[in-house]
């Protein structure tokens, strides 16, 4: 008894250093946020002095804020989707017990592997329109020599495009990972399933349809939390490849609080717009977390 | 079946698509600087050069602009210690709360992954005033220590659901033979445990190394900054031709590229671990 007293000792020691560190470190430093946020604290020097809401209220005024919010949700919705059916298109054509499935799926994979830095340079220069003098450079001139002229763009320098152009960039890196997550769930689905629904006369489509996409579900959920916690954060794929853009047109939150804060030294506002963006992930993830924690429970 | 060679058509383009921007870095960090223009973004280097790399990786003072010789080093100074503490972080925890359970465990492991998902944009504030006073910031080991501190949900993750899959019975087997909770960790799981280790390092290594916000926000002095930084100086400035940023942006993908040709297996797991259970 005394052995096992003294194991439980080692075992909430291990875990000690860890567990002090994320409550300092996540939960204190959101509360401070949260509390700085709250202050009058809107230059370099620290000044806490308690100012309630005021900085929320001036932030949801400013025109650029209501743009992120804006660009954040076109972005969110059309990336989620891109990314999710050209995932799930992917994931369906390689389990066909196609011949080189390993070297299509690195080729999908890969780009998940490069920093957001790295894309956003590439397809900076890829998405440069260019410019009259110029003429078409990049995809534009790519679009030219293979006669589909009639696609050119003016992508993200084109106000009316600005941030989905940065979609085409964030789907070429991720659509490889929500493809990967798919392939492992489709693995996991019996042949012998397929082969009985076959026998029993559905077509593979109904096949797809009504078995193969309900087992998919969870995978689907998953791929949503994934990549819509990674959109509503988005900031270093816009820093390297556009900056926030003509009329704040590829603009979004992360970035205009990084502007605010370390650049402009306004510490409160930034820290309202940081606690935005968290009840923001908040509202996507904790009901999440709930439920795959109610699922482990169940499954223990 | 008439649809194998519709779908092999399919497969292929869309591989040609996502490869394309490979062949763009490719084909301009490989050419020489007469050849190059955005006009000829799409022609294959007429003469092999590495004249591209050599300015990208040195830099040109005469011009003003720094090379990423320097913070390529910063960044392997920060990833090799960063990722092996964090890994074995996440082992011990992962040991405890799947072997160890004690009273609120349960509760306090959903917090500690929480942890994984929030926009870091919500600490960077009370971090750099921590780090400041803690005489860390603007250093590598301050870098490194932030990195350590938030990997502790992934990698804590990773191996939970590793160590789940080990039979508890061998935990039990362990204590009968008289060992107590270092001997089993050190005799039994940590044996076992060189799968896990593999992917948790892989995922560290790829993910710190990718890091910029953390780079940007702890280490802005040129002196001490990452790799991703630095690329992100080097082509935003307008003095770099576009060669040299294709070149920089190689040399900085080149890492985890290379992780990724040689351990993807792993690499696979550890993406997957994020969002799928067991």
């Amino acid at each position: 008894m005394k052995r096992l007293n003294e194991d439980r000792l080692y075992a909430i020691l291990f875990v000690f250093p860890s567990i002090i560190a994320i409550f300092t470190f996540i939960y204190l430093f959101i509360g401070w946020t949260g509390y700085i946020s709250l202050t009058k604290w809107n230059s370099v020097l620290p000044n806490l002095k308690f100012v309630g809401l005021k900085n929320y209220i001036r932030l949801f005024q400013i025109e650029r804020f209501q743009i992120d919010l804006h660009n954040t949700f076109v972005f969110t919705i059309l990336f989620i989707t891109s990314c999710i059916t050209i995932g799930l298109g992917l994931a369906i054509l390689l389990d066909q017990k196609i011949k080189g499935e390993s070297i299509f799926r690195s080729i999908f994979l890969f780009p998940m592997s490069l920093s957001f830095i790295v894309t956003g340079v590439v397809w900076r220069w890829l998405l440069n329109p260019g410019s009259k003098q110029l003429g078409s450079i990049g995809i534009n001139q790519l679009f030219d020599k293979i006669g589909l002229g009639f696609l050119k763009s003016g992508w993200y320098t084109d106000p009316n495009i600005g941030i989905k152009a940065v979609v085409i960039a964030a789907v070429w890196q991720l659509s490889g990972y929500t493809m990967a997550m798919y392939l492992a769930g489709l693995r996991g689905i019996s042949y012998e399933l397929r082969e009985a629904a076959q026998v029993d006369g559905a077509t593979p489509f109904q096949v797809y349809r009504y078995i193969i996409l309900p087992l998919l579900k969870p995978i689907t959920i998953g791929a949503v939390i994934i990549l819509g916690h990674i959109s509503l954060k988005i900031f270093d794929l816009i820093m390297a490849m556009t900056g926030p853009g003509a009329g704040f047109s590829t603009d979004v939150p992360a970035y205009f609080m990084y502007d605010t804060t370390f650049r402009g030294n306004k510490f409160a506002q930034g820290a309202s717009i940081a606690i935005v963006m968290l009840i923001m992930v908040g509202v996507l993830v904790i009901p999440y977390l709930i439920y795959n924690a109610k699922r482990q429970e169940v499954t223990q | 079946m008439k649809t194998k060679p519709l779908i092999y058509i399919i497969l292929i383009v869309l591989a040609i698509i996502y490869l394309i921007p490979v062949y763009v870095l490719l084909a301009t960090s490989l050419k020489t600087f007469s050849e190059v223009s955005l006009k000829n973004m799409w022609n294959l280097p007429k003469h092999l050069t590495l004249e591209s790399f050599k300015n990208a990786w040195i830099g040109n003072e005469d011009k003003g602009y720094r090379g990423l010789k320097g913070s390529f080093l910063n960044s392997l100074y920060l990833v090799i210690p960063a990722t092996i503490i964090s890994s074995f972080l996440g082992s011990m925890n992962g040991y405890v709360f799947s072997k160890w359970k004690f009273r609120g465990s349960d509760f306090i492991f959903p917090l500690i992954l929480f942890g994984m998902f929030i926009p870091y944009q919500s600490i960077l504030i009370p971090l750099v005033q921590v780090l400041r006073k803690a005489g860390l910031y603007g250093s590598i080991p301050g870098l490194i220590f932030t990195h350590v501190v938030y990997g502790i949900p992934i990698t804590s993750l990773i191996f939970l659901n590793y160590y789940q899959g080990v039979p508890t019975e061998l935990v039990e087997a362990g204590k009968i033979d008289g060992a107590n909770f270092l001997g089993i960790y050190r005799h039994v799981l940590l044996p076992l445990s060189m799968p896990a280790f593999a992917v948790v390092m892989i995922w560290q290594f790829t993910s710190i190394w990718n890091d910029f916000l953390f780079g940007l926000i702890v280490t802005p002095n040129p002196s001490v900054q990452p790799v991703t930084v630095a690329l992100n100086n080097l082509a935003g400035s307008y003095i770099v031709q576009w060669n040299i940023q294709m070149a920089g942006a190689l040399l900085v993908a080149i890492p985890p590229l290379l992780i990724y040709i040689f351990f993807g297996r792993y690499f696979l797991r550890g993406l997957l671990a994020g969002s799928l259970k067991g």
